[in-house]
């Protein structure tokens, strides 16, 4: 069994106005340091089986079908042995 | 005359679908029915109208769970025999998804739900869902969205514009394409596009609520005429 963690984000070519908004309230409580805020999802869910690499390709493929639209999107993700 | 049989599907979420069926039944005489998700059967029809709305609560994104319900599959079937598919807003969202047009919708620009009159300048009257107006001609109808600027790679971007695959823009009253025009952020003003083959169009606009004089304005209703004409040959009385 294993445990994914998913990130999907807009592509970086595309502009993200929800994290250019939050990096304006940012600005706006002085966090003079803080900038190039991008918004994204995060995805659980658990992988049964304990074979890494059929669970690998299992969460690819929902990634490339499901989890994210690629025309848009980018996605990562990490497996932990749950 | 053949009539035209239009299926209007119903998502769980959908709230155009009423407004979509009674356009092209009651207001142009077209033969009509409601296609249910979970159905894996079009029952004839022509036409597939996949109406607006927040079909599975927009949930992951607008229009992903959807693509994968019953009818989509039939749906996608239907396109690819050559039948006609109309996507509107939400329907627009859920065609980009299933592959059935390129592109994708983001968030609108400014982050906000836009609901609005808009101007769109018709590009393109050679397709099945606009015969029915004239080249240039500017017409009147309300967008209600928050996803719906039109995104896709530029190679993409050209190709569509190359192959006049670009149906409506968004545009002032006089028809000039200007940012001030753009509601969302759409690349160069799109509002709504055919596939390649010219069988599948996507619009954000809603012009099934603009399909009566009563109500404001009629200069939706050339999107349906237009396909009646296309099927059929005939062109819809004016009421």
């Amino acid at each position: 069994m294993f445990k994914a963690i998913i990130t999907v984000k807009l592509r970086p070519s595309i502009l993200d106005p929800e994290g250019k908004a939050i990096a304006h309230a940012l600005q706006s409580l002085e966090f003079d340091t803080l900038s190039d805020v991008r918004v994204g999802k995060l995805i659980e869910l658990q992988v049964a089986g304990n074979d890494r690499a059929a669970a690998e390709a299992a969460v690819d493929e929902a990634c490339r079908k499901l989890l994210a639209n690629t025309v848009m999107e980018d996605y990562t993700f990490e497996l932990h042995e749950a | 005359m053949a009539t035209v049989k239009f299926g209007v599907v119903v998502f769980p979420g959908s709230n155009c679908d009423h407004d979509a069926y009674h356009a092209v039944k009651h207001v142009l005489g077209a033969d009509a029915t409601f296609l249910w998700h979970k159905d894996s059967d079009l029952a004839g029809v022509d036409v597939v109208i996949l109406p607006g709305g927040f079909s599975y609560g927009d949930y992951l994104r607008c229009g992903a769970i959807s693509r994968f319900s019953p009818i989509m599959k039939e749906v996608i079937r239907h396109a690819g025999r050559g039948g006609h598919v109309i996507g509107i807003c939400n329907g627009f969202q859920i065609l980009t998804e299933s592959g059935l047009l390129p592109g994708a919708l983001l968030r609108n620009r400014a982050l906000d739900f836009v609901c609005k009159q808009v101007h769109l300048r018709v590009e393109n009257t050679g397709t099945a869902f606009s015969n029915q107006y004239a080249p240039g001609q500017v017409i009147a109808i309300p967008v209600a969205h928050g996803e719906g600027n039109f995104y896709t790679d530029q190679d993409t971007l050209a190709r569509i514009e190359d192959n006049g695959q670009v149906v409506f823009r968004y545009a002032e009253a006089d028809g000039t394409i200007s940012e001030a025009a753009n509601p969302n952020g759409s690349l160069h003003n799109i509002a709504g596009i055919v596939n390649a083959q010219g069988n599948v169009l996507g619009m954000m606009p809603h012009p099934e609520r603009v399909v009566e004089s009563l109500l404001g304005s009629a200069d939706g209703r050339g999107v349906f005429a237009s396909l009646v004409h296309a099927i059929s040959g005939v062109v819809p009385a004016l009421s």
